[in-house]
């Protein structure tokens, strides 16, 4: 493979001037798709050129494989970056990309296809000695097997659909009452949402955290660049992250991440990834969930910590570069948070928020990072994700970065727009967040008894 | 007889149907009560249902489905 030369951007929003940022000081020349939309965007004013590949509507324009492969045609471009969202983890994207002669900057699409597929990468990961969430060996065919199984890991369980994803088709069942009724409305919805009515069952593991594990393959060698914890969720969505998960025991971090090493070299991973596992405090067991095949929203924690840019290293290994950074040269010094500041309005149940922003002012000073494609009078758009931006701290230790954080918060001003920047600044006064004592439930038990504070 | 429009109180994307696969909410000459739902305006990937305020008979829908739409811009007229 040659080095890039034009890179073309199919992506927008934060993550689009990210790319361009990383490529520019690469050499690398840029070119940035947007919908008709998206005219005036920081990315569309950032790069070197820009294509319109369509209406507004995401599916006849980000989402639409023919429309970002012209473009690439137009622009001459000889490698494509997918960011995250959108097509980033569409297998037959990566496919039609390399089948078009260009470099895709990620895993193939055959590994995009394996880890996409839950009961595959539970497999894999079994296979490469990874622990995965207790529960049974593939499908369950007969209700009786499903009793068994349910009462062998031990209520309560939950159904999955083998097909599924993003949180579809889910059921939680405290008892054999539930299970029985529960079951066979689980497979009749996954066979209608997924064309496959194949369940499976797994434990619930109640209070864990979510903590992942960053890695970066060139096809050969993996490295990790430690872990992250991404416990405060709402919706499923991570709302606050940080790197590393301060209080985990050495003995568990080394074990976690040698892992997500195992895991990534079992599949020749190439690119950067991200392994999810759930982390049970009490009994200091972790669970490989899933593997997310593409650089993550909360990756700048990950580079304060490491001093790695992970945008720059992918693109780098895309190229045909190998692994430049050996295990032992990578260290995680410090701590750093990530605060997802969104367009959405916390008082009101987090109604969406889009508009023109009147006025910004943005935090700065020592060990302050804001990744956004925000500027004054800048119009977000109704049509694609709340996120304005993120803001990213570190500092030597967790509470001096959580200082920093209130401090950076209590900077900022974004006019026109309801934001979330009240919801991260109460957070960051919280005492449970402050001493760490949190799992993946807390921030919507959190959200329950504080709306009084978001008013 | 007078004419009144359904107007969108958000922006983003205008659905007619509640699911690609289902039949619109309501047709044109279809007859509709208060609290009906219309359609549904997807702001920034989360779905908000359009309720008629008043009844009466839809002339026509103005916007068509999975169309942009901004804050204040008629949907369908309405015959009351």
């Amino acid at each position: 493979m040659a080095p890039i030369k034009t890179l073309l951007i199919a992506n927008r929003g934060e993550i689009a001037v990210r790319i361009i940022r990383a490529a520019r000081e690469l050499g690398i020349r840029t070119v940035q798709v947007y919908s008709a939309a998206d005219s005036n965007s920081l990315a569309v004013k950032l790069a070197d050129a820009a294509v319109n590949i369509g209406p507004p509507q995401a599916a006849k324009s980000y989402l639409s494989i023919d429309a970002i492969l012209a473009a690439a045609r137009e622009a001459q471009a000889d490698a494509v970056h997918p960011g995250y969202g959108f097509l980033a983890e569409n297998a037959d994207f990566a496919d039609a990309v390399e089948a078009a002669g260009l470099i895709f900057v990620g895993p193939p699409g055959s590994v995009i296809r394996l880890m996409g597929d839950k009961a595959a990468a539970r497999e894999i990961a079994a296979r490469a000695g990874v622990p995965t969430v207790p529960g049974s060996d593939g499908r369950i065919d007969a209700p009786e097997e499903a009793r068994e199984v349910a009462a062998r890991l031990g209520y309560p369980v939950m159904i999955k659909a083998a097909a599924g994803g993003g949180g579809r088709g889910i059921r939680i069942v405290n008892d054999r009452a539930e299970l029985d009724r529960l079951a066979p409305q689980a497979s009749a919805e996954a066979k209608a949402a997924f064309g496959d009515g194949g369940l499976y069952l797994e434990k619930v593991i109640e209070r864990a955290r979510h903590i992942e594990v960053q890695v970066l393959g060139d096809g050969h060698d993996v490295v990790h660049l430690f872990e992250r914890e991404c416990s405060l969720q709402r919706r499923r969505q991570k709302v606050w992250e940080e790197a590393p998960a301060a209080n985990l025991p050495d003995e568990i971090r080394a074990r976690l991440c040698a892992c997500a090493v195992q895991l990534a070299q079992a599949v020749s991973y190439r690119g950067a990834g991200t392994l999810e596992f759930l982390y049970d405090e009490a009994t200091r067991d972790f669970y490989f969930i899933e593997m997310n095949t593409r650089i993550q929203v909360e990756h700048p924690v990950t580079e304060f910590v490491t001093g790695i840019d992970l945008v720059r290293e992918m693109i780098k290994i895309a190229g045909g570069e190998k692994l430049s950074l050996r295990q032992t040269d990578i260290r995680c010094i410090g701590h750093s948070i990530e605060c997802r500041i969104n367009a959405e309005d916390p008082a009101k149940g987090f109604m969406p928020s889009p508009g023109v922003v009147s006025a910004l002012r943005i935090p700065g000073g020592p060990g302050v990072r804001f990744d956004s494609m925000l500027y004054a009078g800048y119009a977000v758009p109704p049509f694609y994700d709340s996120l304005l931006g993120k803001l990213i701290v570190w500092d030597e230790n967790r509470a001096a970065a959580i200082a920093r954080m209130a401090r950076a918060l209590g900077e900022f001003e974004i006019e026109g727009l309801k934001t979330t920047i009240g919801l991260h600044q109460a957070l960051a006064r919280d005492a449970d967040v402050r001493a760490l004592a949190f799992d993946t439930k807390f921030l919507e038990r959190w959200l329950e008894a504080n709306s009084s504070q978001l008013a | 007889m007078a004419i009144k429009q359904i107007i969108s109180p958000l922006p983003g994307t205008f659905y007619r149907k509640p699911t690609p696969d289902a039949p619109p909410f309501k047709g044109d000459g279809d007859a509709i009560a208060a609290g009906d739902t219309i359609g549904l305006v997807e702001v920034m990937k989360s779905f908000h249902e359009i309720q008629a305020q008043f009844g009466g008979k839809i002339v026509k829908f103005l916007i068509d489905n999975e169309e942009p739409i901004m804050a204040g811009q008629p949907i369908a007229e309405v015959e009351v």
